[in-house]
């Protein structure tokens, strides 16, 4: 996804001069094309998000289109109230890119682990945030962005994200993409479990179950049409995402479920509220919080029993 | 002192900018009496500083930064006493429904783009715009006013570190340097002396001025930057309440409202001066 990120935007800001690509200290000789094709447009500010957040606004302020980019914790966290004040209070078009969405820097430890950043962006007024779930879907999103113009925050996994998608993908902000049809239960997911859920689904063909597998790379605005659809026309709804239960994509669709009063039977998977004492990659995370395809299989045939 | 501070203490100019300054301070009391509001110290002490920016300094292609957004209704009052803000407008201030709060909002202000009122925000945002003016060769400064408690924030010296590494030399910082924060004196709270040391370290030409003293102050911001390709540093030291007699180096107006008996005293003070 870094890597489809890194190209898809070197891509854009030889179009667009307005782009700026900023980072604090992060990306060691990634950016070394974007730099050489977009001469002082790419800025490495150092170890100080919050000040790169706060440059970022000023930069838009007068007419600059920048992206900012850290791992997520650094990028979303210890920069919030910038993000709040300067960028999403003054409307300002500015774009966090955050690396490492969910367990991709496992063997890291809980500091650089990215697990309540959609809910803390998603909270923010003026905030889109979008969470694409293979490399195709980044590079959409990086041009929906780029046309976008406005506070926007791009949760990216790591690098070596599996494609889902066949070929090139159009994102647009606000709509979800159906990849599978089924009628048992449909699976709802963002960002880096993509690959995951549709997994999921064919685990959960083998038990006699079809699945309908809709990505959300946009998690605000939420694609509400999509919510509803699928808990009246299927009845059984489940989010999937690598970030914590709580306000996230989970948080969102239960907002809904709720206040619509829709009749479903509803499960979020996620991660456990809680930090994690015991070092491990992706993987090791994923199935300690039952996030692995087999685990996510068996509860959710459960669920719709 | 240089050739053109004594040449305008000379002209005639000069009392009319202090002029103004008893005015826009008349303004700001009044404010916050029918405001009901605190701050009036910090507003009081950074007046002479604005006087200075918005009739002398400042050009159609410059930029403006309050960093320490409590101190706004003396930037409220200085926008109004140069038209650019309907002085009608300063009636409303922190009445419901008004554009005007107590801390400045970034639309529906004329003159204002900029919304502060956290600390520690503006001079990265002030950066921002330096670095776009430096990338695009355009012309124009970007002046960001901040408080001393302001620079316990980190976020300013991570500012100031990058400003000056990027050889931003059309970004200005001036400290209303008045030693007196919320809590306490700004030197007791925490080590920020020698704050012009601090700034020269950090790599920006730093130039300390009595921040009440007009000519001085006009002086600075009409000679910056104070060194090619790099960031200047106006240390300007003031007194809290400046400009009223029982508000001057007391902290109890960082929170107290001017009663209506503080007002005519006060009014009666700056109309004497």
């Amino acid at each position: 996804m870094r890597n489809a990120f890194i190209r898809a935007l070197t891509e854009a800001a030889l179009q667009d001069k307005r782009i700026v690509f900023l980072t604090a200290d992060l990306g060691y000789k990634l950016f070394d094309d974007f730099a050489r094709k977009c001469p002082g447009r790419f800025f490495n500010v150092g170890v100080a998000e919050a000040n790169m957040t706060g440059v970022a606004a000023g930069l838009a302020l007068e007419g600059k289109k920048p992206f900012i980019y850290s791992i997520v914790p650094f990028a979303t966290l210890r920069n919030y109230e910038q993000i709040r004040n300067d960028v999403a209070y003054h409307l300002a078009d500015v774009t966090v890119v955050g690396v490492g969405g969910g367990y991709s820097y496992g063997h890291n430890g809980p500091t650089h682990h990215a697990l309540e950043d959609i809910a803390a962006l998603r909270l923010l007024p003026n905030m889109t945030v979008v969470c694409p779930g293979d490399p195709a879907e980044t590079e959409g999103a990086v041009r929906a962005l780029v046309r976008h113009r406005g506070p926007a925050y791009l949760r990216l996994g790591r690098a070596g994200e599996p494609a889902v998608h066949k070929g090139p993908v159009e994102i647009e902000l606000g709509r979800s993409l159906t990849l599978r049809e089924g009628k048992h239960i449909a699976l709802l997911t963002t960002g880096n479990m993509l690959a995951t859920t549709m997994q999921v689904a064919v685990l959960l063909e083998q038990r006699g179950l079809s699945a309908r597998v809709v990505s959300m790379p946009t998690v605000k605005p939420l694609d509400v049409t999509a919510v509803v659809d699928a808990a009246r026309s299927i009845g059984a709804l489940a989010t999937i995402e690598e970030h914590s239960k709580l306000g996230g994509l989970g948080g969102a669709v239960a907002e809904v479920v709720a206040e619509l009063g829709l009749a479903v039977r509803f499960k979020r998977f996620g991660a456990e509220d809680a930090f994690s004492h015991t070092c491990g990659d992706q993987a090791f995370h994923r199935r300690a919080n039952g996030l692995d395809a087999p685990a996510l299989a068996a509860a959710l045939a459960t669920l719709v029993a | 002192m240089s050739k053109m501070q004594v040449a305008l203490q000379e002209s005639p100019e000069l009392d009319e900018l202090l002029a103004r300054a008893r005015a826009v301070r008349a303004a700001t009391v009044r404010m916050a009496h029918t405001g009901k509001t605190p701050h009036v110290g910090s507003a009081l002490s950074q007046v002479d500083i604005l006087i200075a920016l918005y009739f002398r300094a400042l050009r159609p292609e410059d930029r403006f930064i309050l960093s320490k957004g409590h101190g706004c209704m003396s930037l409220y009052a200085t926008l109004a006493e140069r038209g650019i803000l309907p002085r009608a407008m300063l009636d409303t201030y922190a009445k419901d429904g008004s554009r005007l709060a107590e801390h400045p909002s970034p639309t529906g202000i004329p003159g204002i783009d900029v919304g502060t009122g956290s600390l520690g925000h503006g001079l990265s945002i002030g950066a921002g715009r330096a670095l776009a003016h430096q990338m695009d060769r355009k012309p124009g400064r970007t002046f960001v006013v901040l408080s001393d408690g302001e620079c316990n924030e980190g976020t300013i010296w991570e500012a100031a570190m990058f400003a000056a590494g990027r050889k931003l030399d059309n970004l200005v910082a001036i400290v209303d340097y008045n030693k007196l924060q919320a809590m306490g004196r700004s030197n007791e709270v925490t080590a920020l002396g020698p704050l012009a040391e601090k700034w020269r370290a950090f790599g920006w030409s730093t130039r300390e001025v009595d921040g009440h003293d007009m000519a001085a102050v006009v002086d600075a911001v009409e000679s910056v930057p104070f060194a090619p390709g790099r960031p200047s540093a106006i240390i300007a030291h003031t007194v809290k309440g400046k400009g009223v007699s029982f508000m001057e180096d007391d902290l109890e107006w960082h929170y107290r409202p001017p009663s209506a008996d503080d007002l005519v005293r006060a009014l009666a003070e700056l109309a004497d001066a």
